[in-house]
């Protein structure tokens, strides 16, 4: 495969400039997303489910799904905790409320479609992606399977096949985004026979929300889940009970996924354009004290030599000298002494 | 007849060493059988509420924090010119770049299509994701190891031309390094701040960047002064004077270092409680686990680290630097596994199904193979004779 020089200057770009300019999630950014205007979104009114269980029938069937172990008739189902897998998309759940002195209540759990979805966040392929119409969709063909979107729902939605050993997807709600584009309803909204999923813009829901909220202040308790809940989602709730009691997360603040890893991101430039500096600037020093040092070492050999050099010097000088005197001393003995001798022969040949 | 018997003094195949370690390679190959035929469903614990278990706890995370012990020497030798220690530079980036190519290979086991594992860089990239930052730093990491280790091997093959090119980029791949790691090891830590309600208060922090960098750096002083009193009991024979006679210098200089980093690590992870005003949680159950962690596996080896150095007790430096090592694969734990998914009851915790653990003993294996393989054949813990002097 052959890269394009301009190809690999975007890869170049998108590694260090895309943290700061996507905009497929709106990490690092000082705007507050509401989500996609007009987006779509499903109510899910708690206070109305009766755990028939024909959404998760509907899903099933919609979506092709491989049957369940038992049948969507047997309400036995419901005495386990259950939650999303491979092989369903949603499930519904009864929470006993016999402390509270009411009967159980049922909810349903499926993907919730975040506003700013942390799976999208952290996926390193973009497999996910926020659409326009509001729903959160999954690209299998460039998953990896690494896993870290599950890591990072705090919803806990994403499931996984396990069984699968080559070709594993993760596998969520997809809001039946096939569907909705078609003009239809998501299957689980359209088989409801309480009303208690509805399906409409987002802002809509909330106001439909608020309305049944202030003309039933006894049945329901003031809030919409999913309205402010991770910066957002396109599935909210209403329920008669603390949220926490049919086993929703009510610690999960209201700020978006991508917020939570946009500061550690925004380091990476920094990084990568100051460490450089820093340790090339280390290195310099350490570079220059030691040639410094070896410098300081030649000059003091230098001089060392030199002042030995100097003291021999001297010292020849000196010895050469006293040589010099000594040598000039026997050469004088020697002309004395041969003159008294020529002397004294001449001395005794005259007499 | 007698040259080759002293050339190649003779070779016992079925020393205990080499029986267990064909037995766990066997094993290895068996499972990565079913790995690869029946699903991770097969092999593994891992469900949908915990898509991480050992294969990243301990294989990534753990494994690249104690393979950092090749840019925290080289950038001590390169970069701060401590030139005395020079003869430790090869077996440190060995191990890491065997560290990082074993990292990978084990990766291959945990990703569900693991050919895929180049598609962040050739076919959309994610750039919102840490993950993405890890896999850009870690695949540029392992070329930039294996091109600061590739002078053995090629004075090894004896291409000279090819060794002086790459000794002459030493510089340059030692600041590369230094670079990458920082990011890496810190954004492995990253991964976990997209979890909030996931990972437990006292091991959550904005900080946690910054803690896995730190602690990084206590790994690999902490892992070069374990490796090397490993190596001079096994390889003893493969050393040249320089590494002998300056070996003792090194385990003291990194045993000091080690304990000033950990002074400081500790002194961040208390700013980190204090941050999050998480102090009342030190008296419930997670937190007497975290105090276990913080004072018996951080305070601990930094005093015995710093009495070892004043003493000049190579002996207890030595058994510090493994308590260490010790405190870096329970942190790497704690945040992967012990503290994440807190919250759920018991029932939907993971713990490891043996064939996990059967994977990564496996791959350590291998690395082990492999490093004795090299260190026994190239220029690791001695000067090539052709090459004198001149690194």
């Amino acid at each position: 495969m052959s890269i394009s020089r301009r190809k690999f200057l975007g890869l170049i770009g998108s590694a260090g400039v895309g943290t700061a300019v996507s905009n497929s999630v709106f990490a690092a950014s000082n705007k507050h997303f509401t989500g996609y205007p007009e987006s779509f979104a499903v109510l899910h009114d708690s206070v109305r489910c009766v755990g028939c269980r024909q959404c998760e029938e509907a899903c099933n069937k919609v979506n092709d799904l491989p049957e369940p172990d038992q049948p969507f008739s047997d309400a036995s189902v419901l005495d386990k905790k259950r939650r999303t897998t491979a092989k369903a998309y949603t499930v519904v759940n009864r929470h006993d409320r016999a402390k509270d002195g009411i009967a159980p209540v049922f909810n349903k759990t499926q993907c919730n479609h975040c506003l700013e979805p942390a799976c999208a966040s952290a996926c390193f392929v973009k497999a996910f992606k926020k659409t326009k119409t509001g729903a959160v969709t999954y690209d299998a063909s460039v998953c990896v399977g690494c896993r870290y979107c599950m890591m990072a729902c705090p919803f806990d939605i994403p499931a996984y096949e396990y069984d699968n050993a080559l070709s594993p997807k993760v596998v969520k709600c997809t809001m039946c985004q096939p569907r909705i584009l078609e003009g239809k309803l998501p299957g689980c909204v359209e088989s409801c026979p309480r009303e208690a999923l509805v399906f409409g813009k987002r802002d809509d829901l909330i106001k439909i929300a608020r309305n049944r909220i202030a003309r039933y202040p006894k049945n329901y308790v003031d809030h919409i889940y999913g309205e402010h809940e991770m910066g957002g989602t396109s599935w909210m709730y209403l329920s008669g009970v603390a949220f926490q009691k049919i086993g929703m997360r009510e610690d999960l603040g209201i700020k978006p996924a991508p917020e939570l890893t946009s500061g550690a991101l925004s380091v990476v430039p920094m990084v990568a354009a100051l460490w450089p500096v820093l340790l090339t600037g280390v290195y310099a020093i350490t570079k220059r004290k030691e040639k410094i040092e070896n410098e300081e070492k030649n000059q003091a050999v230098n001089s060392a030599i030199k002042a030995t050099k100097a003291v021999a010097e001297l010292k020849i000088g000196e010895a050469l000298a006293k040589a010099e005197k000594e040598q000039e001393e026997i050469v004088e003995k020697a002309v004395k002494s041969a003159v008294d001798n020529a002397v004294k022969a001449n001395t005794e040949e005259a007499a | 007849m007698d040259e080759i018997a002293i050339i190649a003094p003779e070779k016992r195949l079925f020393t205990p060493f080499n029986i267990v370690s064909g037995i766990i390679v066997l094993m290895g190959l068996i499972i990565t059988v079913i790995r690869f035929t029946k699903g991770l469903g097969a092999v593994t614990n891992l469900s949908d509420y915990n898509p991480w278990g050992i294969w990243i706890g301990f294989d990534l995370l753990v494994g690249v924090a104690l393979a950092a012990g090749g840019y925290v020497t080289s950038a001590a030798v390169y970069i701060f010119g401590l030139k005395r220690f020079h003869f430790a530079v090869r077996p440190a980036v060995l191990t890491g770049f065997l560290g990082y190519l074993f990292v990978v290979i084990a990766l291959t086991y945990d990703v569900g299509r693991p050919w895929r594992l180049p598609y962040p860089f050739i076919m959309q990239s994610g750039t919102t994701s840490l993950l993405f930052e890890v896999a850009a730093c870690v695949s540029l990491y392992l070329t930039v190891l294996f091109l600061e280790f590739s002078p053995a091997a090629l004075e090894w093959l004896g291409l000279k031309k090819a060794r002086k090119l790459a000794v002459n980029l030493t510089i340059v791949l030692t600041i590369f390094g230094v670079i990458l790691s920082t990011l890496h090891q810190s954004s492995l830590g990253a991964l976990f701040l997209i979890a909030p309600s996931k990972l437990h208060p006292l091991w959550y922090s904005p900080y946690l960047p910054v803690f896995f960098f730190i602690s990084s750096i206590v790994a690999g002083l902490s892992m070069v002064i374990f490796e090397s009193s490993l190596s001079s009991r096994f390889f003893i024979d493969k050393m040249d004077s320089a590494h002998i006679a300056g070996k003792d210098q090194l385990i003291l200089g990194f045993g000091k270092a080690a304990s000033v980093v950990l002074a400081g690590y500790f002194a961040i992870k208390v700013i980190g409680v204090s941050a999050g005003d998480n102090w009342h949680l030190l008296a419930t159950p997670y937190g007497i686990w975290f105090l276990v962690e913080l004072l018996g596996f951080v305070a601990l080896p930094c005093l015995l680290y710093a009495i070892g150095v004043r003493d000049r007790n190579l002996k207890l430096i030595k058994w510090t630097s493994l308590l260490a090592v010790l405190g870096i694969i329970l942190n790497r734990f704690n945040v992967s596994l012990v503290a994440f998914n807190w919250h759920l009851p018991s029932n939907e915790r993971y713990f490891p199904h043996w064939m996990e653990i059967g994977i990564s003993l496996f791959i350590v294996t291998l690395g082990i193979l492999v490093f004795r393989f090299i260190v026994t054949r190239m220029p690791i813990f001695y000067e090539h004779p052709d090459y004198p002097e001149e690194h």
